[in-house]
């Protein structure tokens, strides 16, 4: 497969989307290499063409950001942000995530090798996350739709507020947040982390995770319920 | 928004390059602080009884212009105390074999507008208004040495944009603080110390944290101690990098909404915002890079 290299030391962010988002889509199947990401942010963002770009090192705010059917991997950690409002597609960050990562994705599976920050899969619509280490606080806080996998641990609050997304958790919860609990794993549910563990190339045991969903008490207003929550 | 720095060299022959190895740092969180820049450095301890009080002259009208040598001929004549001086514009360095309270009090009453930036052993403190690059240039940041370092760049929220509102704020002596965030609570913790004979020198929110943790060391805790008190009493959000004669130290609040990041080296640690302030540092490619944890304390010692 051809390959692009664009280098970050030379050329501006604004260049190298540009690229991707006029050029590149009408050049046939080619591989894209961001080298000397040095931490910039916006790379890749607002990608809609099935391209494969892979950026070499550290990535800043953003990285993938509303990406629809791009496949992006970094190889490095990402900054705050990192696949916010995905559409469809992939981004694999091979290293760990700041705050924020994937927020409120509406499709596409985002791949987090390392840890992931606090926020993680906030306000989540409908897209995947998988996340190989620990999330921090405050992770799928309000959740609307789509799936987390999280391998290792959770801070506070996890799915805070949580709607209709739901959660698994193979480690330590430190705490769970409003309106959020355990419920058993189905068979459905196996099958659901299976499956997003293989596309992520993670092997750990379905039986391991526990699935968190919305206890949908906060959905409507109790009058007798005295604002206790 | 403002962005943070810090720089520890491990390696005794990297304290040369200290000032070098910074400003790209620096420069590279200007967009997260445009308005301000400023930077604590500790060098080499001066030995018991000197000490180093860094002067500037901005906030008055003679400003470069100010009379350096004037003065410290009128230190010497008045109070018979031997001044050096390094200078550059209206920064100056006076060094003093002599209690400093009293060389402070001295210069308060003879020269009021000039403004105390910092007392120690150790520090050498520089701020002013203007781009990260102005500031820097300004005072060749780039030939500073020593051991360790920490630096800001201002994008003012909560006071206005003034040389003496701009970060570090220091406190004490050998002790320095940046700030990126905005507490809720700084009058509350004014209202704790003033009755306490603890001075202000501005409204800014950050000087509150800064005077409330020098407050705690000089009452005898550690370190640890004292931060760990500040998560009890400071409240809003925060990332702190502070500065003492030997260490660097981190704290982030719970809900850690302001970044930081930090790579270590067998050379070095490096502090900063985003790490766009680090991709320039030599070895990073192969940096221990990671994210420092929300209510945690990171202290790093030369």
């Amino acid at each position: 497969m051809d390959e692009v290299i664009f280098d970050l030391a030379q050329k501006k962010v604004s260049e190298l989307n540009a690229y991707l988002h006029h050029d590149a889509p009408g050049k046939g199947r080619h591989k894209i290499t961001v080298v000397n990401p040095d931490g910039a942010h916006n790379i890749a963002v607002g990608l809609d063409a099935p391209l494969e770009v892979d950026i070499i090192g550290h990535a800043g705010y953003y990285a993938g950001g509303m990406n629809k059917r791009a496949s992006v991997v970094i190889k490095g950690s990402a900054g705050t942000g990192v696949g916010e409002n995905m559409m469809s597609g992939t981004v694999h960050v091979q290293g760990f995530a700041s705050n924020g990562a994937g927020a409120s994705a509406h499709g596409g599976l985002l791949i987090i090798d390392g840890d992931a920050g606090l926020r993680c899969g906030i306000s989540l619509k409908g897209g995947d996350i998988v996340v190989g280490g620990s999330v921090g606080s405050f992770s799928a806080f309000m959740a609307q739709a789509g799936r987390m996998v999280i391998c290792g641990d959770a801070g506070d609050a996890l799915g805070d507020s949580l709607y209709e997304a739901v959660l698994y958790v193979k480690g330590n919860i430190k705490s769970l947040g409003a309106d959020a609990r355990i419920e058993t794993m189905s068979e459905a549910d196996h099958a659901a982390v299976a499956e997003l563990l293989q596309q992520a190339g993670l092997n750990h045991a379905t039986g391991d995770f526990r699935r968190i969903a919305s206890k949908r008490e906060l959905y409507h207003w109790n009058a007798d319920a005295n604002q206790e929550y | 928004m403002c962005g943070i720095v810090g720089l520890l060299v491990k390696t005794p022959a990297l304290r040369a390059r200290l000032g070098e190895l910074m400003v790209p740092m620096l420069i590279g969180m200007t967009e997260r602080g445009p308005d301000s820049a400023g930077l604590a450095v500790f060098t080499e301890p001066l030995t018991d009884g000197a000490r180093k009080i860094s002067l500037y002259s901005g906030l008055i009208e003679d400003d470069e212009r100010f009379d350096w040598q004037d003065m410290a001929r009128e230190l010497k004549a008045r109070l018979g105390i031997d001044a050096t001086l390094e200078t550059v514009g209206n920064h100056a360095i006076l060094g003093v074999d002599a209690d400093a309270e009293t060389v402070k009090h001295w210069l308060a009453e003879h020269y009021p507008g000039l403004f105390i930036l910092s007392t120690g052993k150790s520090i050498d403190l520089y701020k002013d208004i203007g781009t990260p690059a102005e500031v820097a240039k300004r005072y060749a940041f780039g030939k500073l040495k020593g051991s360790h370092l920490v630096g800001h760049t201002r994008m003012a929220t909560e006071s206005a944009v003034t040389p003496d509102r701009a970060h570090p704020f220091t406190a004490g002596e050998d002790f320095c603080l940046v700030h990126n965030g905005s507490l809720s609570n700084p009058n509350g913790i004014r209202r704790k110390l003033e009755p306490r004979g603890i001075h202000f020198d501005t409204d800014n929110d950050t000087e509150a944290a800064c005077r409330f943790l020098e407050w705690r060391l000089r009452e005898g805790d550690d370190l640890e101690t004292a931060l760990k008190k500040g998560f009890e009493e400071l409240d809003g959000f925060y990332t702190f990098l502070m500065g003492t004669k030997d260490a660097l130290a981190l704290i982030r609040d719970p809900f850690a909404c302001k970044p930081a990041v930090v790579a270590e080296t067998d050379d070095y640690v490096a502090i900063a915002s985003e790490f766009r302030s680090l991709a320039h540092l030599p070895g990073i490619k192969e940096a221990n890079v990671f994210e420092p944890a929300p209510e945690e304390m990171y202290v790093w010692k030369i």
